[in-house]
């Protein structure tokens, strides 16, 4: 049987990975992707839990994680295609209007 | 002793797949590793006795939301764009550092809860229907009614604000944003 600490730090990691992707990574594609990475190790700890308290409540927080994600995907992308449109560019570094 | 070398296959894959997935310039390959390490995080889910909410995994991330961005990937052409950090050193390490801080404060918290041996175990024995597609869908439509009627709203603004956001408008100015 494995403990589930185990399913905690993986979860962990992952969010860990997709939180240095934001961070270090200019392409938006790649930061957007890194968000959905994060949601994904939240809904793995929200399974591991549903697992041990032995309720499916958890199940249902994962599937409208899952509703939200996938909202968040086509309004993100649609950004994304309307910046590219005007800037010729997805390079985070590039978008620095409020800044000036 | 099976399961846990498919747990700790499974967790390999996943971790390579995310890091790879960061790490790639062609963000066509980048899209193809988060498959992988979400086709492995399925595996995780349907070991801990999620069928449905696993294989909903593959369909919906790996079938639809993945496919979306290939999509997008397709539609701007990125040729010529360069994505090099260009700031100084130390702020590169930084950023790794930060999140490598952030993990470390994970761990210290999953330390805090305090896994006992009894109670950081996963139950021993559960229904043999958990987690499948009834008794998921039975809570769904009963205990969660509202939120779930709400995601189809949600969604619905998602699609109006996407399409409203891509569309080409004629009339407005081009440059500004």
């Amino acid at each position: 049987m494995i403990p589930i600490a185990h399913y905690l730090i993986l979860s962990a990691l992952l969010f860990a990975i997709g939180t240095a992707g934001v961070i270090v990574t200019r392409n938006l594609i790649i930061i957007f992707m890194s968000i959905e990475l994060m949601l994904n190790a939240a809904n793995l700890a929200i399974v591991a839990f549903s697992r041990q308290l032995n309720l499916m409540d958890g199940h249902v927080y994962v599937f409208l994680i899952m509703a939200v994600a996938a909202a968040e995907a086509a309004v993100g992308l649609a950004i994304i295609i309307a910046i590219f449109r005007n800037r010729e560019s997805i390079n985070a570094d590039r978008f620095n209007l409020l800044k000036r | 002793m099976l399961e846990v070398l498919i747990f700790y296959f499974s967790a390999l894959v996943a971790i390579a797949g995310a890091v790879l997935m960061i790490v790639q310039r062609n963000p066509v390959a980048s899209v193809l590793y988060l498959i992988l390490s979400l086709a492995a995080q399925a595996v995780l889910y349907i070991q801990l006795s999620a069928l449905f909410i696993g294989a909903l995994l593959i369909i919906v991330y790996a079938g639809a939301i993945l496919v979306l961005f290939l999509f997008v990937i397709m539609l701007l052409n990125l040729r010529g764009e360069h994505f090099e950090d260009k700031g100084p050193r130390l702020g590169r390490a930084t950023k790794y550092a930060l999140s490598v801080l952030f993990f470390a404060e994970f761990v210290v918290i999953i330390k805090e809860l305090a896994f006992t041996e009894r109670a950081g175990m996963l139950a021993a024995e559960t229904a043999a229907d958990f987690g499948g597609v009834e008794p998921v869908a039975e809570l769904l439509y009963t205990k969660y009614l509202y939120p779930f009627e709400l995601t189809s709203v949600l969604l619905l603004v998602a699609v109006v604000g996407a399409v409203l956001m891509a569309k080409r408008e004629k009339t407005a100015r081009q440059e500004d944003i």
